[in-house]
């Protein structure tokens, strides 16, 4: 890894010779003073993460969604879609980065497509495994009652549906945040990018590293969260 | 076991729903349609599956007169549910046609045409994500009815199949025990007030003692609304006690008979047919009547103190010799010992207690169980007073089992106008 040293050697150095009096930073110790004064410094990278994160996770899942909706209705279209997906989720994600960057350029937009194409896989795989499991007796008697394609996918079948969605909601997200550390070989910024700057300096790459685990437990709870409201019928205990 | 309320199955107190949902509070919407009863026709119906030699249906012809419970039964595999299916297009005919108060199925969409047409399933399909309230609520909703009609139709549908709409309209079908979602299923099927119900063995996976107690409720509230049902079983004693009309399919969807449960059970027209009703049939007719609808045999009533000489001229004229004693207000107290004519004053004298008394409004196969478990050949019958009205014995009941079913009620009527002892019974059960 001779790039990352190249760049994170002379950047300790400049950080040690402006903090020289504090000898925790130049044992390269874990230094909570150090990690409060200098704070700031990762909200911009830890805003990017966010970002990447939550576009690449919601264009994901509409466009798995999308093709989930249209797997249902021509279920021959399963195993072709899922294998195309499974393909682009073996990719590996650093050859991806690298990849994409002569058709999209350096910058976000090729540090999303990589991630968008990671969720995929996941996304409709639980949706198809989430619409598949729908009793039939229910959607028999949906049927039965009048209710029309379409009634029935939205009335009945997507909320039953939903818990599985979530599910793979969940996954992908807590996926993308871990891959989204990589998003910098692409130019996508992110916490990667600054832990990629002071690789050798503890105290900053447990931050990094640390809000990046974080971020990941925030949006798991509230995705967890957000299923609970949806599906108070799964909580329902019998009388 | 039983987690609804055992007082209310059988709950006939409920004058708001007596004349049927039409005349509920609620009819106050002016595009509130009070659907009558629709007669239904199937003509010559054919449903031929690609790729198999046998017909799933084949040349079924049915009429069924509106408000009338046609059941469909059959073995498995002969196609009764698929004719049951055919009639709101679920399974579309090969040939023929469906015709609903004479108006071709074909002429409507699929799902407007369910609408109309109740439709309840053994598996009740009730949508685990939705409260009982909005599972009611589902084809009213799809009818385009306001937030407050269609609550109060909730509410007035759960009191007509006998639950507690504030406790269980909010509930999960998660949280309901499988008699109080099999009511529910019901329910909803009933909840556009459609003119035909189509009923697929809705009562077939519940326990025995609940099936019982859920047929008689569902009779009973046949009674109150007079839909015209197409009810699937495989169960000829439900198909007995339920139908006004029963066909009776084998393999291939050939239609065996079509015949009123009693005209079945004494003419069945083949084979096939006897068999399928069973080596019982002559017990299964005689649950479908009544103690007051056979002739009974004439007693000579006797009191304490009464001429002998008048005792034995109604002997003569009496079908039984041995005389019964009553009292003043002509209660039986037992069978006379011919030593209590002895004298010139009837004594009091008994050879046997009037054991069992048998009523004229107990189905007849009860009494006939009540003769056999009291070893004894003959039991007066008494009135809704307790006087007595005659005398029912074995050789009464033979008699009647040759004779043509021509007054035969169904058991529907039989037990829409049955009292609370099924109640009764089941509370001690």
């Amino acid at each position: 890894m001779s790039l990352v040293e190249a760049l994170a050697v002379p950047l300790a150095q400049v950080e040690i010779q402006e903090r020289s009096g504090e000898s925790c930073v130049a044992e390269n110790g874990f230094c909570p003073e150090w990690i409060a004064d200098n704070f700031d410094r990762y909200v911009t990278p830890f805003s990017e993460h966010v970002y990447l994160t939550v576009v690449s996770v919601g264009v994901g899942f509409i466009i798995a969604f999308t093709l989930a909706l249209i797997a249902h209705r021509r279920q021959w279209l399963i195993s072709p879609i899922a294998g195309v997906t499974g393909v682009l989720y073996t990719i590996p994600s650093l050859a991806a980065f690298f990849l994409l960057q002569p058709i999209t350029g350096r910058g976000n937009l090729t540090a999303i497509v990589a991630l968008v194409a990671y969720t995929l896989l996941i996304l409709f795989r639980n949706m198809m495994t989430g619409l598949a499991g729908v009793s039939p007796d229910a959607k028999d008697a949906a049927r039965g009652m009048g209710l029309t394609e379409r009634q029935m996918l939205w009335r009945v079948e997507l909320p039953l549906a939903t818990p599985e969605i979530l599910a793979g909601l969940r996954i992908a997200t807590t996926t993308t945040i871990g891959l989204a550390t990589l998003a910098f070989f692409a130019g996508g910024g992110g916490l990667g990018a600054q832990i990629d700057a002071q690789i050798f300096f503890k105290s900053n790459v447990v931050v990094a590293g640390g809000l990046a685990v974080l971020l990941a437990a925030v949006f798991d709870v509230l995705i967890l969260g957000a299923q609970r409201l949806a599906t108070p019928w799964q909580r329902a205990q019998p009388a | 076991m039983h987690a609804f309320k055992e007082g209310d199955c059988l709950n006939t107190s409920q004058p708001a729903q007596s004349t049927g949902p039409s005349a509920s509070p609620d009819s106050r919407g002016a595009d509130r349609s009070t659907e009558e009863a629709a007669s239904l026709e199937l003509r010559k119906v054919t449903k031929r599956y690609p790729g198999q030699d046998q017909a799933a249906i084949e040349d079924l012809s049915l009429q069924v007169e509106a408000g009338e419970i046609c059941v469909l039964v059959g073995p498995s595999g002969c196609g009764k549910t698929t004719a049951m299916r055919l009639v709101n297009r679920m399974i579309e005919p090969t040939e023929g046609d469906i015709l609903i108060d004479g108006k071709s199925v074909k002429d409507r969409t699929p799902a407007e045409l369910r609408r109309h047409v109740g439709y309840a399933i053994q598996q009740i399909g009730l949508f685990p994500h939705l409260s009982v309230a909005d599972n009611i609520g589902t084809v009213p909703h799809l009818l385009g009815w306001d937030k407050q009609r269609i609550s109060d139709r909730v509410d007035e549908l759960l009191e007509l199949v006998s639950l507690d709409p504030h406790d269980t309209r909010d509930r999960y079908p998660a949280q309901l025990s499988g008699g109080q979602r099999q009511r529910v299923g019901v329910a909803r099927a009933l909840a556009a007030d459609p003119p035909l119900m189509l009923m697929d063995e809705p009562f077939g996976a519940i326990d025995p003692i609940n099936r019982e107690r859920l047929q008689n409720e569902f009779l009973r509230l046949q009674a109150q609304i007079k839909k015209t049902v197409v009810f699937v079983t495989h169960d000829i004693d439900e198909a007995i006690k339920i139908g006004d009309r029963i066909a009776v399919l084998k393999k291939g969807g050939k239609l065996a008979q079509y015949a009123t449960p009693a005209e079945l059970l004494m003419y069945p027209a083949d084979g096939f047919v006897e068999d399928f009703v069973g080596a019982d049939r002559a017990l299964k007719r005689l649950a479908l009547q009544r103690v007051r609808d056979i002739d009974l045999w004439k007693a000579a009533e006797a009191r304490v103190g009464e001429d002998t000489r008048e005792v034995r001229r109604k002997i003569d004229d009496a079908d039984l010799t041995i005389p019964l004693l009553v009292d003043d207000r002509r209660h039986p107290i037992g069978w006379l010992s011919h030593r209590a004519l002895e004298g010139e004053r009837v004594e009091e004298k008994l050879r046997s207690p009037a054991e069992p008394i048998v009523e004229l409004d107990d189905i007849l196969r009860d009494a006939l169980s009540d003769l056999l478990s009291s070893e004894t050949r003959y039991a007066p019958v008494v009135d809704g007073r307790g006087q007595a009205a005659g005398v029912l014995s074995l050789e009464v009941i033979g008699r009647f089992l040759h004779t043509a079913p021509t007054d035969a009620r169904t058991g529907a009527e039989l037990v829409a106008d049955e009292d609370t002892e099924a109640t009764a019974e089941a509370a001690e059960a």
